[in-house]
């Protein structure tokens, strides 16, 4: 929580940041609503105080090294369709600051 | 203010889909690029500790599991069981007490506690601290003795050389499937308290099972700390890491 607002801080400069979009996957173990909560803690009585956060979930996508198919996976015990378990990851551990919206302040 | 984009106008204005927020107030907002990783900070250190680490020769583990699975008395065993051939040295991960630490001294090896308070896991920066106190020598074996805990410590990299799953049989075959990111994280797992397998409803076969649909290449041992069994096995694994 403290990289999402030393980032937000450290790329907005002197600009008021709006909003913070961040990106998680549906792998990367982060529960969404605890990263919000922690947000709005981390923020209050901050510059970013009143700013937004906004999440984009990042569908899980596999790709099965038997067989080469690809599909979305819901959890990672998901197996491919020619019965494999071993597969790697193409999508779904994504935790990243994507971009913040700042207002210049004149 | 307006909740869309913090300016002061106090009534709802527009704003259009990718458009930067068009307002008729005359202040653009304007879209800044990031691109970080939320866990960057603690990655690079971790990255520099691998680097120091590796630079000397140093084998490191990060044992993980839940409190009550038996690390520690794995920990203890194992360093018997290698004697004294082997360097070992271990830092040990809880929220209070430096009882495990006592444990492991009285093994006859290097240790230091360090306690997280209301952490739930160690980070990179916990470890690169312990470190400059623990000294380990070149060419040895290291122990993070992790947190108890199956969930937060699969995320963060402590600069180990590999992640160890270690989970007792009395938690069920089930515990891969509900706590999946630490068995996906971990190039091993250390199924301990075997000797009780003769009183549990435990099906053992199908817990491996399912910890190598989460991860396939996981190597598994099964191990009686206190009564030796599966000792070798580990051991001879812990030390093709020396070479």
């Amino acid at each position: 929580m403290k990289g999402i607002v030393d980032a937000a801080l450290r790329c907005a400069g002197t600009a008021k940041v709006v909003t913070i979009r961040i990106e998680v996957g549906r792998l990367a173990g982060v529960a969404v609503e605890a990263l919000r909560f922690g947000f709005a803690v981390c923020t209050r009585d901050t510059t970013l105080d009143g700013a937004s956060l906004d999440i984009v979930e990042i569908a899980a996508r596999m790709r099965c090294r038997a067989c080469g198919h690809e599909a979305d996976v819901d959890t990672w015990c998901s197996g491919c369709a020619c019965g494999s378990f071993d597969r790697d990851v193409v999508s779904g551990q994504e935790l990243r600051i994507k971009d913040l919206e700042v207002l210049d302040v004149s | 203010m307006c909740r869309e984009c913090g300016c002061g106008r106090a009534t709802e204005h527009h704003h259009a889909g990718d458009e930067h927020h068009p307002h008729d107030h005359g202040r653009p907002v304007r879209r800044v690029a990031v691109e970080e990783n939320l866990l960057a900070n603690n990655d690079r250190l971790a990255g520099e500790v691998r680097h120091r680490l590796d630079h000397e020769g140093i084998a490191a583990f990060n044992l993980i599991g839940s409190p009550g699975s038996g690390k520690t008395t794995l920990l203890e065993q194992t360093i018997r069981s290698l004697g004294t051939g082997v360097a070992i040295s271990v830092l040990e991960g809880d929220q209070a007490t430096d009882r495990d630490a006592q444990r492991i001294a009285a093994s006859g090896c290097r240790v230091v506690q360090i306690n997280t308070g209301a952490g739930c896991h160690l980070d990179a920066s916990m470890v690169d601290r312990g470190l400059d106190l623990l000294q380990p020598p070149p060419r040895s074996l290291l122990f993070v003795e992790n947190v108890g805990n199956l969930v937060c410590p699969a995320l963060f990299d402590v600069g180990e050389r590999a992640k160890v799953v270690v989970m007792s049989v009395t938690e069920g075959e089930d515990k891969p499937l509900k706590y999946p990111h630490v068995f996906r994280a971990a190039s091993a797992m250390v199924l301990t308290k075997a000797d009780l397998i003769p009183h549990l409803a435990v099906d053992v076969g199908e817990c491996i099972a399912n910890a190598r649909r989460i991860n396939p290449h996981l190597v598994v041992f099964l191990v009686a700390a206190l009564r030796g069994d599966g000792l070798d096995e580990w051991c001879a694994w812990l030390r093709l890491h020396l070479s």
